[in-house]
């Protein structure tokens, strides 16, 4: 062996060669088969994707950084699922490029965040966390207030598609009125809405106002949808729990 | 810069500086608005700042015909120069970051100096900042001294290390304008990504031509893991960054991947840029600059042998530890936390054969401040590699993982390991490079060494017990069978440790800014250059 290796020291491109086989087969042997295993391939049937609002508020949630300090993946142990809800499934995140799984708990979990809390209090919350959280250290982010740029939504929409997220046509086109009409539940097209993503998605003014479409709409809107995309933790966990 | 040019390369370096003007002209005139037309400001602005250094001094006289029997170190003299730029911009981040968790009010209300953004400032301001630029630097050192050949040529080197400055520039200002991919540690959009592959081609390009011109027959170990670095590192940053842009002109794309799959990629990235980048390169550094600084050589040369390679092969299974009981499948947290256990051994070996080599040599340590660093990176690179396999074991994991323990480890690493052989080596370069003795006050290095250490220690200590604390708090019962504590009261238990990691990092930063200060006052009072010299002259063109 050793002889073996005094040669090889010789070879610029033998050792090249070498160090590349050696990493590789760690990634190949985990990576390629989780595109291929049922268990972390199967998507709920009930699982839809984002809605074009609750997609732009996801945006500025990576924009903001949120997931350095939030996970979004409650773990298959009994704290976890007593503080925060049913553990989390490969399928709930099929859709999310990136995922958001998080790897710090500087403030709680928010995989089962949906329906916790009123629109009211994240927007206060968001503007001024210590407002309604005294002993909060988060950060505030008063600039939410400022217009939506649904600008892009259409574009984000179909490259989605494109990577297999199933936004049909119909849903890439009317991207940017779907937003519109997500925050507007008097609006024309807000039925239009629940047709296209089902019929418990959140239509409200997220932020108090249906007159303009906000940053603050998107982000409060994508808050609330956080684990309300499928029923499926649930089922999992009370067939555990019989 | 231009100064060490001759004449037909100045004008290659011209045409290149013209093309990076062109092309941030393009980018900048396609995307119209956001952060793209600032990107392509930057690359037109340094291009054209390019044109001049060098269009001012292209009929300057030739360099001295005799350079080719020279080591070419104008590089890494800049390539030091960006390093200590990066250290003092990164550890402010650090710093203030760290400080907006103990006084949250004192965030600007101006969303650039959110904690958000500027936390992939600290961690990317450091990691390629100034752990890359220091390896890239001393990359071209060790390569050109183990060889004892002059580097292939004098126009990549800085392509190299200008077009990787002008990567980590991009992704730093994208952050502040909100422009993230989010993946940890590989936050910098599509394009910035894409430009970073054709910089590390060229530098990969570049090792291999100026081994090829080697005058030793055997590679030596430093430049094994400088070559593993190198080429897992272009592996795992092509694979991890793989996206879909939403427009080619527009700075947001989305990543191929999705969910589970997404996860298990980002972490295969994630702990593999520790491995590939935070300690392969490293461990090249210490391979050589150990030796030459302690006088002794490598203690074992094959149990550098078993430790290259069993860190090579083992490191990359080990990043599903990062998703212990979560979605990702069960046998793959298996195998990453087996791995990570069987990583312990070429790791204490690594480790082991550094302080090995010492023996013989513990006056130095003694009385050296610039070995005594090297002697630190080495115990915590023990320490924090034992640390990590425990981390990584299923039960301990649920207890550490989302606390702060997690902080704490990964700044053992980073503060004692990396920052400390860095330090090591800066203090054993810089005078070299400028042909003096010694660095301009000795007695400040003294005083760096003991700050960086007492920083290290508070912040390390402290943010275990924060990381106890808070895995403790949120999984305490009550008899009733109720949880103990409310999130929000672990929130409040972490305050003072909060106070003290801010310290710990504050005395870091003002080690770091005495260093800067030191190397600065080395280069300037003496501008001379390294008095040693290749075996094999590069042939003259």
């Amino acid at each position: 062996m050793l002889r073996l290796h005094y040669n090889l020291e010789k070879l610029s491109m033998g050792l090249v060669g070498a160090i590349i086989v050696a990493a590789s087969i760690g990634g190949l042997v985990e990576i390629a088969p989780l595109f291929t295993i049922d268990e972390t391939v199967a998507v709920p049937d009930d699982l839809r994707p984002h809605t074009p609002l609750e997609l732009a508020g996801r945006e500025i949630y990576i924009r903001e950084g949120c997931y350095a300090c939030h996970s979004q993946m409650v773990r298959s142990l009994a704290d976890e699922i007593d503080r925060y809800g049913p553990y989390s499934l490969a399928g709930e995140s099929a859709y999310d490029h990136p995922m958001l799984w998080g790897s710090k708990r500087t403030g709680p979990d928010l995989a089962r965040l949906g329906g916790k809390y009123s629109d009211l209090w994240h927007v206060e919350h968001l503007v001024d966390p210590r407002s309604v959280v005294p002993a909060s250290i988060m950060p505030a982010y008063p600039w939410l207030a400022r217009p939506l740029d649904t600008g892009l939504l259409h574009d984000k929409l179909a490259t989605l598609a494109r990577l297999g997220v199933p936004y049909d046509e119909a849903m890439i086109a009317a991207a940017k009125t779907d937003a519109l009409a997500q925050s507007r539940p008097d609006s024309d097209g807000a039925e239009a809405v629940t047709v296209r993503y089902g019929g418990k998605v959140a239509v409200r003014a997220f932020d108090g106002d249906p007159e303009t479409l906000t940053e603050m709409d998107a982000v409060v809107a994508y808050l609330q949808s956080l684990g309300t995309l499928t029923e499926a933790p649930y089922r999992v966990l009370a067939e555990d729990r019989p | 810069m231009a100064g060490t040019l001759s004449i037909p390369e100045r004008q290659i370096a011209l045409l290149l500086s013209g093309l990076l003007a062109l092309l941030g002209l393009v980018m900048a005139a396609a995307a119209r608005h956001g952060v793209m037309v600032v990107h392509g400001a930057m690359a037109l602005g340094l291009g054209v700042v390019l044109i001049f250094i060098v269009g001012g001094a292209l009929y300057d006289p030739a360099p001295p015909t005799d350079r080719m029997r020279r080591y070419y170190d104008a590089p890494t003299r800049f390539g030091i120069v960006m390093t200590l730029v990066w250290a003092l911009i990164g550890m402010s981040a650090g710093v203030w970051v760290a400080a907006l968790l103990y006084w949250p009010e004192a965030t600007p209300l101006w969303p650039a100096t959110s904690f958000g953004r500027l936390r992939p400032v600290h961690t990317t301001g450091i990691i390629f900042g100034f752990g890359g630029n220091a390896l890239i630097a001393t990359s071209f050192h060790v390569l050109q001294r183990t060889a004892r050949a002059r580097l292939a040529d004098s126009v990549s080197p800085w392509v190299v290390l200008l077009g990787y400055n002008l990567f980590c520039a991009w992704a730093v200002t994208g952050y502040l304008m909100g422009s993230t991919q989010s993946k940890e540690y590989a936050e910098a959009e599509w394009y910035a990504d894409l430009w970073l592959v054709v910089i590390w081609v060229t530098y990969f390009i570049l090792y291999l031509r100026t081994l090829a011109r080697r005058a030793e027959p055997h590679i030596y170990v430093a430049n094994w893991y400088y070559l593993a670095f190198i080429l897992v590192v272009a592996m795992l940053h092509i694979v991890n960054n793989l996206a879909l842009p939403v427009r080619l002109t527009t700075a947001e794309s989305f990543p191929i991947w999705a969910g589970v799959q997404d996860a298990m990629v980002q972490w295969w990235y994630g702990h593999n840029a520790v491995a590939f980048f935070l300690t392969s390169g490293f461990l090249g550094m210490l391979y050589y600059f150990l030796p030459v600084r302690s006088g002794r050589p490598i203690w074992s040369y094959r149990l550098s042998i078993l430790s290259f390679w069993g860190i090579t092969f083992f490191y990359i299974w080990v990043g599903s530890h990062h998703l212990h009981y979560t979605a990702l499948p069960y046998w793959a947290q298996t195998l990453g936390m087996t791995f990570s256990v069987m990583l312990l051994v070429p790791s204490w070996a690594s480790a082991g054969n550094a302080i090995a080599t010492l023996n013989g040599a513990w006056h130095k340590v003694r009385d050296d401040a610039t070995l005594r660093f090297m002697f630190v990176a080495a115990v915590f690179y023990g320490l924090s590699t034992f640390e990590g396999s425990f981390l990584a074991i299923r039960p301990v994991n649920s207890l550490s993982h989302y606390t702060d323990w997690t902080v704490g480890h990964v700044h053992s690493g980073t503060l004692g390991w990396v920052a400390m052989i860095i330090f090591g080596a800066l203090y054993t370069l810089v005078p070299q490079l400028s042909g003096r003795e010694t660095m301009a006050s000795p007695r400040a290095v003294e005083w760096h060494f003991w700050l960086a250490v007492a920083g290290t220690l508070v912040y390390v200590v402290s943010m275990w017990n924060a990381g106890i604390t808070q895995g403790l708090m949120w999984r305490t019962y009550q008899e009733s069978g109720a949880l103990s504590y409310s999130f929000l009261e672990s929130v409040r238990a972490m305050a003072p440790y909060y106070l003290l990691r801010t310290i710990g990092g504050a005395l870091f930063l003002t080690g770091m800014v005495i260093c800067v200060w030191n190397c600065r006052a080395t280069m300037r009072v003496a501008p001379g250059a390294a008095t040693d010299h290749p075996l094999v002259a590069q042939p003259a063109e």
